[in-house]
């Protein structure tokens, strides 16, 4: 579960490019509930993701994960609550290491380190299975650098390594963007997938109207740092695009408006 | 070239083949550009030679010479992570205090270690003429070295250390206290470097202020050197790498400094790996633009 109160963070503080990136923001997502997140650039989508990350720490407000409040947690620390994919699929593994390191770090996240070899038999074996599962033929290339697979295997590793150790939360931010659209859905039916298995409390930033309505159970939409659209169950199943579209542009206009007010 | 001319050389090669594998952790392994060693090898030096003459037992002096370089490097580290000087700096803030720092450990600028017992006297009974023995205790030691490194760098707080320098952010958000890493690198980097100074001092047969001017371009040079000749596939190719490029870069030195007919003296020998440097480290670009030039034709 994660909780969300009065959530502020201003960017530039203080010089002429200030940007209130959240203004007071409120949420609640109960545990096993898959939220995704729409809104124009600048909304604070990604600014919310890392905020629940803690590679942004806010100006006011709380966070919480399970009823523990998280806010002055360091990323490191958090880690063992949060799961993470991002983006650009180069920045969320090492392109040096091979498979196996990058398999064998993420499934030491939230656990404690030691200087026993990173990578060794039981580990092999698990990640060689996971890797399967994926229908990849990822399997047999353990050994290979992380670098050499493609932008879609290396998002579809990615969340293997986001899912080899228990969480509380999974956060995606865009993480299907700079694919193309096979592989696209392909990481998509991979995320359902994962995230229905294990029941997990998902945040997924996306761009893209349709993947917000088409996946999880609930749709949010920012707007300059508020959530202006909360919709779940069976309002959000009879949603359409264009309606989603439609309030889009409204929220927008109404924007427009206030600074028509303010200069007019 | 004679024989112990070339004994000598690679000596010398095994010896700094520690501070390649100092410089290997901090500038491959952390992406952190160190220029503490300058500073912790004459610590290094100093610390031993002055607890040798004291009366203290080589071990225990060469022990604390590792320490010694041990919070050098950890001051550098929390001058960077903890109050976010840019590392490069930090680096010769270090460097520079060390001057003083080594000068008062002395007392003076440089500490004789004349007819002391050093950690190499144990072995003086085996029968093995010196210009032997020395390289063969450093080859001993440099493996055993290159084994713990190895090692070190494969266990899961290594694996951490790794991603710390490749990517700081995936690190972070595997769990990898970032900044701890880099205290526990920078650490054992400039350890290995204070054990290599305090070595130089007892083979040389004293510490000298000096002795760490342009240390850290020699440790440069072999890591690249030894990057060229081995593979870096893996971490144990390319730590054994560090100390071949070590070794070869003295030999290389020796043999030019030998060749009469380029009339080079021992005093060009921190310009001559200056341009190693430049030459090495500019070639793939320069190879790449060639190619790029050609190609469009």
């Amino acid at each position: 579960m994660i909780e969300v109160e009065d959530l502020c963070v201003t960017f530039n503080v203080g010089s002429a490019i200030e940007t209130r990136a959240l203004r007071k923001l409120q949420l609640t997502i109960p545990a096993g509930q898959f939220v995704t997140v729409i809104g124009s650039n600048g909304a604070g989508k990604s600014t919310l993701l890392n905020v629940i990350a803690g590679e942004i720490r806010c100006d006011s407000g709380r966070i919480l994960i399970d009823g523990r409040d998280v806010t002055h947690w360091s990323t490191a620390r958090r880690s063992a609550l949060v799961a993470r994919v991002f983006q650009d699929p180069m920045a969320g593994s090492c392109e040096n290491l091979t498979l196996e390191e990058n398999l064998a770090l993420a499934s030491s996240r939230g656990a404690r380190r030691g200087l026993g070899p990173a990578v060794n038999r039981d580990r092999h074996d698990e990640f060689q299975q996971r890797l399967a599962q994926l229908g990849l033929g990822l399997d047999n290339r353990l050994n290979d650098r992380m670098g050499l697979l493609s932008g879609g295997q290396r998002q579809a590793v990615s969340l293997v390594m986001a899912t080899l150790n228990p969480m509380k939360i999974l956060l995606l931010d865009e993480h299907t963007a700079a694919l193309d659209p096979k592989t696209a859905a392909f990481v998509m039916e991979l995320t359902e997938r994962i995230v229905q298995d294990l029941s997990l409390t998902t945040m997924m930033v996306t761009h893209s109207m349709r993947q917000a309505l088409d996946h999880g159970h609930r749709t949010l939409m920012l707007h300059e740092g508020r959530v202006v659209l909360d919709v779940e169950g069976d309002e959000r199943r009879r949603m359409k695009v264009e309606d989603l579209l439609h309030m889009f542009e409204q929220v927008r206009g109404v924007a427009l408006d206030d600074d028509k007010l303010l200069f007019g | 070239m004679s024989l112990i001319a070339i004994l000598g050389a690679v000596e010398t090669g095994l010896l700094f083949g520690l501070v390649a594998l100092g410089v290997f952790i901090s500038f491959r392994i952390l992406d952190f550009p160190d220029l503490t060693v300058d500073g912790s090898l004459p610590l290094g030096a100093a610390t031993a030679a002055t607890l040798i003459v004291a009366g203290i037992d080589p071990y225990l002096a060469t022990l604390a010479a590792m320490a010694a370089g041990a919070a050098a490097g950890l001051v550098t580290a929390l001058l960077n992570v903890r109050l976010g000087i840019l590392h490069l700096l930090a680096s010769i803030l270090t460097m520079i205090s060390l001057h003083s720092i080594n000068l008062r450990v002395m007392g003076k600028p440089n500490q004789a270690l004349l007819g002391e017992a050093t950690v190499f006297s144990p072995f003086e009974g085996l029968g093995l003429p010196f210009y032997w023995l020395t390289p063969l205790c450093l080859l001993l030691l440099l493996a055993l070295v290159v084994w713990l490194v190895n090692r070190f760098l494969t266990s899961e707080i290594g694996l951490g250390m790794r991603a710390t320098g490749a990517n700081p952010r995936m690190a972070a958000a595997q769990g990898i206290s970032t900044g701890r890493m880099k205290m526990l690198g920078i650490a054992l980097s400039n350890a290995l470097v204070g054990l290599a100074g305090a070595l130089f001092a007892q083979i040389q047969g004293g510490a000298d202020i000096t002795m760490g001017v342009g240390v850290i371009v020699v440790g440069l040079a072999a890591v690249i050197l030894g990057e060229a000749v081995l593979s870096t596939r893996t971490i144990l190719l390319a730590a054994i790498g560090c100390v071949i490029g070590s070794i070869l870069y003295r030999l290389a030195v020796a043999f030019a400094l030998n060749a009469g007919f380029l009339g080079l003296q021992a005093q060009d020998l921190k310009l001559i790996t200056a341009v190693l440097v430049v030459i090495a480290m500019s070639l793939p670009g320069l190879r790449r633009r060639w190619h790029g030039r050609r190609s469009n034709r």
